[in-house]
């Protein structure tokens, strides 16, 4: 049923693939004058296919900007971005639109439609390209079934708990077929035991359908538990980039030590 | 008692007043729910932002608000005969109801759709909506009670704005009111008329508290 695009299980063999997601110089500022705040200061990151890449960095370091700046919900001002090699900066309109479907995402407060059925929701993808509602539905039912909510496919939102709220927000960011899942902070509103489960599912998909994913988060356990390799950002730059173990181990930056700290102390 | 004269002049009234009411609902909702969309998705920061359309269309919206009814229906006499032919009558009223409505159904949408979560507006844009999309698909459907609610609230003022329209000859029941209640000293057609007048507007609220519940999906409903 769901779609594998071709790339398997994190293997980045590095130099004959080409990067999924590539960031090159990515510069972002929100507003202007002396409230002008410097949200990205040239970041460069390339994503490689199947691979679970994680972003991490405290909170005001710049990661949901750097996540919108991928599927261009925010427009860097400066620097480029590259999806499966090609540069869609640019790009406006229709084209915009039909990258975007390309690119699945998944937030942290969730974004369900509160007037649709977990189904609906599921649908609502492939209602906006077109799908026929046959199809559509039949795609949608299997994707609930995948996620484990197949028994809960006709109940609203306002009756699902956290941890399915986030599992119909998968099922509908996987129902475009996407090559790409962005997780803006997935776990950061679910307790601990849900996490744990949400990010079972997360691997599985990873493995299953050879997905590649972005996750941007501030919990290093998240980080660790799923992520190949991680980016530290701090006040806009990448601070640190390498395998998580590299990174969490023997962090060198200032401000990788800092986030292993508050996580001891956290956990 | 309730005899059968006045049950002859309180059926006719009731009739005139709700077709004058249904029209202006529709008429002022066909222009006004646009009006209102317009605004909200070209405010800062929303789907198709643009400062200037935003600003004139606030401006045309208060300017419509800001006039009495009274006055606007007399004002506007020359359009009225221009659209149905006449300027006296209970179609002619429906005009200026329609066109005193239309902006203060315009300030309901937007208050209604402005309730609308910007994240569930975002997650719609990165699905690849165009911006049409996101209005029929995630504005108005999510927004769907309070709009109910909104046309329970419009009907009601309707219903009380309708009484002035005997002022050009519309009848209905606040035109009754008037003119035998009230000129000709008819304290029991006054009673029975405000009585009608309160069961219309207390039917309406229920209707439109009955749908809007309906409609909801919110918050849990068990």
């Amino acid at each position: 049923m769901l779609h594998t695009h071709g790339f398997q299980n994190g293997q980045t063999s590095v130099s004959a693939v080409v990067p999924m997601l590539r960031l090159e110089n990515v510069h972002k500022t929100y507003g202007r004058g002396a409230n002008q705040v410097q949200a990205l200061r040239g970041v460069s990151i390339d994503v490689m296919p199947g691979e679970i890449f994680g972003i991490i960095g405290l909170s005001g370091a710049g990661k949901s900007t750097l996540i919108r700046c991928i599927n261009l919900l925010e427009r860097p001002q400066a620097g480029r971005v590259y999806i499966d090699g090609v540069d869609v900066t640019d790009y406006k309109g229709a084209a915009l639109r039909s990258m975007r479907r390309q690119i699945g995402m998944v937030f942290q407060h969730f974004n369900l439609l509160t007037n649709r059925t977990a189904l609906g929701n599921v649908t609502f993808p492939m209602e906006i390209a077109g799908v026929p509602r046959r199809e559509r539905e039949r795609r949608a039912l299997e994707l609930l079934d995948f996620v484990g909510l197949r028994a809960k496919a006709h109940r609203y939102p306002s009756e699902l708990s956290g941890g399915e709220k986030q599992r119909v927000g998968i099922a509908r960011a996987l129902a475009s077929e996407p090559r790409i899942l962005l997780c803006d902070e997935p776990t950061s509103a679910l307790d601990p035991e849900t996490t744990a489960s949400f990010l079972n599912l997360l691997k599985d998909i990873n493995r299953r359908l050879g997905l590649t994913i972005v996750m941007v988060t501030h919990q290093m356990h998240v980080v660790r538990a799923v992520c190949g390799r991680v980016a530290v950002l701090d006040q806009g730059r990448v601070a640190e980039l390498g395998s998580v173990a590299e990174v969490f181990d023997a962090p060198k930056t200032e401000a990788a030590r800092r986030l292993v700290k508050e996580a001891a102390i956290g956990a | 008692m309730l005899n059968q004269q006045v049950l002859n002049m309180l059926w006719p009234a009731l009739w005139e007043t709700l077709y004058m009411v249904a029209g202006a609902v529709f008429f002022g909702h066909l222009f006004g729910v646009p009006l209102g969309i317009l605004v909200v998705v070209t405010s800062p920061g929303h789907i198709l932002p643009n400062r200037f359309v935003h600003r004139v269309l606030g401006v045309i919206i208060n300017i419509g608000r800001s006039i009495p009814f009274i006055i606007l229906m007399v004002a506007i006499i020359p359009f009225t005969r221009w659209v149905v032919g006449t300027s006296i009558g209970t179609t002619a009223a429906i005009v200026p109801l329609s066109v005193a409505a239309t902006p203060y159904i315009a300030r309901l949408v937007e208050t209604a759709l402005l309730e609308v979560d910007l994240g569930v507006i975002e997650a719609a844009q990165s699905m690849g909506a165009t911006p049409w999309q996101v209005i029929y698909k995630v504005l108005l459907p999510e927004s769907l009670p309070s709009l109910v609610l909104g046309v329970t609230i419009t009907t009601i003022s309707l219903v009380g704005y309708s009484a002035m329209a005997g002022a050009i000859g519309a009848g209905g029941l606040g035109d009754l009111a008037i003119r035998y209640g009230y000129q000709r000293f008819r304290g029991d057609v006054m009673l029975y008329t405000v009585v009608v007048l309160v069961v219309l507007v207390q039917l309406i609220q229920m209707a439109g508290n009955f749908i809007a519940r309906r409609v909801d999906h919110r918050h849990p409903s068990q």
